[in-house]
Order: C-alpha cells, then sequence, then structure tokens
C-alpha cells in the first residue's frame, strides 16, 4: 500500500488485516514496484494531494505499475486525467475529467452514505450487482468505456473501473461490510 | 439509489459504554468494541462514539479504543465529544475514525470548523447542534444541552455549512428523551436551508417516528440511543418497515 498523506489508510491497513493478507505501507520506489499488488488508497484534495506525490515523483511511479493496481476513491479520481477540484492536472491513466456534483435539497453533497452498484461487470462481477456499498465524496467520475460498475445519484457516474492492470473504486470497499470485503477480494484473487 | 441511515450512538466513559445494555447477549455489555461490533451485523449504517470522559487523561484511552474498534468494525464511525483543536482530531483519524463530531467548541470558536475541514477535508467533520425552541426561535444549547448560547439553529446550521462542515447533527432538546418522535418542522427547514446531509437525533420511540423523520423531516440519517441499546427497537426489524414504508434503506 502506497504511504502518502491519504487519510484513509489505517482503515485500508485494518481490512487487510481482517482479511488476513500479508501487506506493507511504503512510499520506497523499489518496494512498490516489486510488490504483487499495489493499494492506491485516497481521502483528501485533489490538487495538494497530486502536489505531494509529484515532489516524491510517486504519480510517474504509479503509472509505471505493470502489476495489478487499485486506486480508492481520491486515488481513483487522481488516477484520470483531470479533476475539476481546483482545476488539477492527474496521473492520465483513464482519460476522464473528474466533475463536481450539482447539490439540491434532494442531492445533498458530499454524497455521503450507502448505494447501490448497479451495471456490473469484468471484475466487480459475482453477485455484487444491486449490493450497497459506502461513498463519501464530492467528486465524481462520468460513466465511460472502462467503467466496471455504476452508481446512480444525481446521475449515473462510474462507482468502478478497470484498465488493464489498474483498477479503480469510488467508494470504500474498506468500510463497506462483507460487500466491500467481496470487492478488495475481487482485486486481490485475480492473477 | 441513496439509502437512509440508521445511526445508533455510544455514550463512552473512561473506555467503557455508559448507559446499561441489553438487547443482545453479550459477553461484555460495557464494551464499545463488541457492542459495535454487534451492531455492524444487525445492519447499522454507521456508529456514533461520544466520549464523555471529564479528563483529557481519561481522553487520551479514547484514541486506543478508537483504533480497536477500527480493527474489528468494517462500516464508517464518527466520534466526538471534547474535541477543541486541530491537535485533538489527528490522532483520532490516525486511529481509524471516519468523521469526527464538534459542538461546544465550535460554538465558542467557529473558526474550529474551517480549520478542521482544511486540514482533513470536509468529509470528516460533522457539526453537531443541540437546540431547543425558546421564545419561537431554536436556540443553540451547549456542553449537552446544559448552557445557553447567543447562536440559532438555521443560521448556525448554515453557518456551519459555510465555513466547511460536511454534515449537520441535529438534535432537539425539546425531543431528547421524551420519546415522541423527532423534531419534524426544524429537519424540513434545515433541509430547505442547507446542500449538506443532515442526521435527525432526540425522540426515537418507535419505528414510525424514523419513517417520519425520513420522509416527512426529509433527513438523511436518523440516530438514536437507547431505543437500540434497549432493544426497544431491533434495527432489521426497523430496516424492515422503513423498505415497508417506501424509505429506501440498506437491508
Amino acid at each position: 500500500m502506497i504511504k502518502y498523506n491519504a487519510g484513509n489508510i489505517r482503515s485500508v491497513a485494518f481490512a487487510l488485516e481482517r482479511l488476513s493478507v500479508d501487506f506493507e505501507i511504503t512510499d520506497e520506489v523499489e518496494k512498490i514496484q516489486k510488490a504483487d499488488k499495489v493499494i492506491f488508497p485516497g481521502v483528501g484534495e485533489a490538487s495538494s494531494t497530486m502536489r505531494y506525490l509529484k515532489e516524491r515523483k510517486l504519480d510517474q511511479v504509479i503509472i509505471g505499475l505493470t502489476q495489478p493496481v487499485l486506486g480508492i476513491c481520491l486515488g481513483m479520481q487522481l488516477m484520470c486525467a483531470h479533476s475539476d477540484e481546483n482545476n488539477t492536472a492527474c496521473m492520465a491513466i483513464f482519460d476522464e475529467t473528474v466533475k463536481r456534483f450539482n447539490a439540491d435539497t434532494a442531492h445533498k453533497v458530499p454524497h455521503i452514505g450507502w448505494n447501490s452498484l448497479i451495471d456490473t461487470r469484468d471484475w466487480i462481477e459475482g453477485g455484487l450487482n444491486d449490493q450497497f456499498v459506502y461513498f463519501v465524496h464530492s467528486y465524481y467520475v462520468p460513466v465511460n468505456e472502462f467503467t466496471s460498475a455504476v452508481t446512480d445519484y444525481t446521475e449515473p457516474f462510474s462507482a468502478a473501473m478497470r484498465k488493464n492492470n489498474f483498477y479503480a473504486v469510488q467508494f470504500h470497499p474498506e468500510k463497506s461490510a462483507k460487500i466491500g470485503e467481496q470487492v478488495l477480494l475481487n482485486f486481490l484473487n485475480r492473477a | 439509489m441513496l439509502t437512509k441511515r440508521i445511526i445508533p450512538c455510544l455514550d463512552i466513559k473512561d473506555g467503557r459504554t455508559v448507559k446499561g445494555i441489553n438487547f443482545i447477549d453479550l459477553r461484555d455489555a460495557g464494551d464499545p468494541v463488541e457492542l459495535a461490533a454487534a451492531y455492524a451485523d444487525q445492519g447499522a449504517d454507521e456508529l456514533v462514539f461520544l466520549d464523555i470522559s471529564a479528563t483529557n487523561e481519561k481522553r487520551k484511552t479514547f484514541a486506543d479504543l478508537v483504533k480497536k474498534i477500527a480493527a474489528r468494525i468494517n462500516i464508517p464511525f464518527t466520534v466526538g465529544g471534547g474535541i477543541n483543536s486541530v491537535e485533538d482530531v489527528a490522532p483520532l483519524l490516525e486511529s481509524g475514525a471516519d468523521k469526527v463530531s464538534i459542538n461546544s467548541a465550535a460554538v465558542k470558536n467557529p473558526e474550529l470548523i474551517d480549520a478542521l475541514s482544511q486540514a482533513f477535508g470536509s468529509q470528516f467533520i460533522v457539526l453537531a447542534i443541540d437546540a431547543g425552541k425558546q421564545e419561537n426561535q431554536w436556540a443553540v444549547r451547549t456542553h449537552g444541552g446544559k448552557l445557553p448560547s447567543d447562536k440559532k439553529l438555521f443560521s448556525w446550521a448554515k453557518e456551519g455549512q459555510e465555513r466547511g462542515a460536511g454534515e449537520i447533527l441535529f438534535t432537539s432538546m425539546d425531543n431528547d428523551g421524551t420519546k415522541n418522535g423527532f423534531a419534524i418542522d426544524p429537519l424540513q427547514k434545515l433541509n430547505e436551508l442547507l446542500t449538506i446531509p443532515i442526521i435527525a437525533s432526540g425522540g426515537a420511540g418507535n419505528s414510525f417516528h424514523f419513517a417520519e423523520a425520513f420522509t416527512l423531516g426529509k433527513a438523511d440519517a436518523a440516530l438514536a440511543a437507547s431505543v437500540f441499546h434497549f432493544g426497544e427497537i431491533g434495527i432489521p426489524q426497523l430496516k424492515l418497515f422503513l423498505k415497508n414504508h417506501h424509505v429506501p434503506v440498506r437491508l
């Protein structure tokens, strides 16, 4: 798991411990590159987080990884090309722009709580359709050709994505009870 | 569809749950970790832990407890009680808490909301507001409702949102402990006024009260303590009731 100033590193670590997964939290490039799988957690603000990663050249390390990589929440958003959150250039693994939800009295922002996965496919298959996972976010990635699961809020958005070895979820599998554990296992068990 | 959240609240003193708890056969009902795990298994959507320890020394044990809770449960939880500064929050978040709630300290020093949301993000900050009706106005009270303040509910909630709070936890002091239902009118007004989620608290006595808070009050979540702790309302039964009343819930 990539060590940086993300807010949910401890929670993701606890989830991996509950699943009895061997893991290490590190920002050493060599260790990250040699790992079987890499998790890129994330809670925070896009521009300051991208700056932090760039200063340590961790963005280039992540882009260059060839083993399975899972981006969580802000991690997923930073894998896109651009975020409207403080007009931030991101890693461009997915060629998408991250947008902000438009709030109204029927759609509060942040989008906080348990919402369902629909149109599940690829690595989010296996009984996960219509299941609930936990979200906390104000920005979202629109549905695109790499979307692996959709969730509906002010409009349908990408709850999960995959492009080659890069996996990503907008929700928090580490906080999504049994369903979240299943999503983590789907990622961890893929070759 | 985004579902309405059911949130049991646990008061913690010196690392132990305070109110008598007999809703389920636990090895140790005073152990917050055991209780939290039981609620998570029953389908609670989130949990809130309020530290009511009297001294700073005792509060240090709270961070250790937060770590134990985070290690065990796989749903989100909020911690609150005695938070006065950015320095108070960091160890709680590093221990695995998902959000913190602030109350009296924010009334005294509103800039605390700005400081916390800038340091940790809005999604971490729940502004808890205790208010009661006074001469036709909802007046904010502090220190568990014991002390008056110069703030009014609606303007203070709006200011909290503008300063960067991610959610409002509104407790009606007039309804709290009555078991006569949540305060619906102010909930409706808060919903019209704010664009951040609102958690209703105070007055839950039966399942119908929860349905009212969601359908009439338009609350995004509802919090209760004793009705859950004493087994008067079971969370699985409550959620089925809500589903049958067309309230979207996670089952």
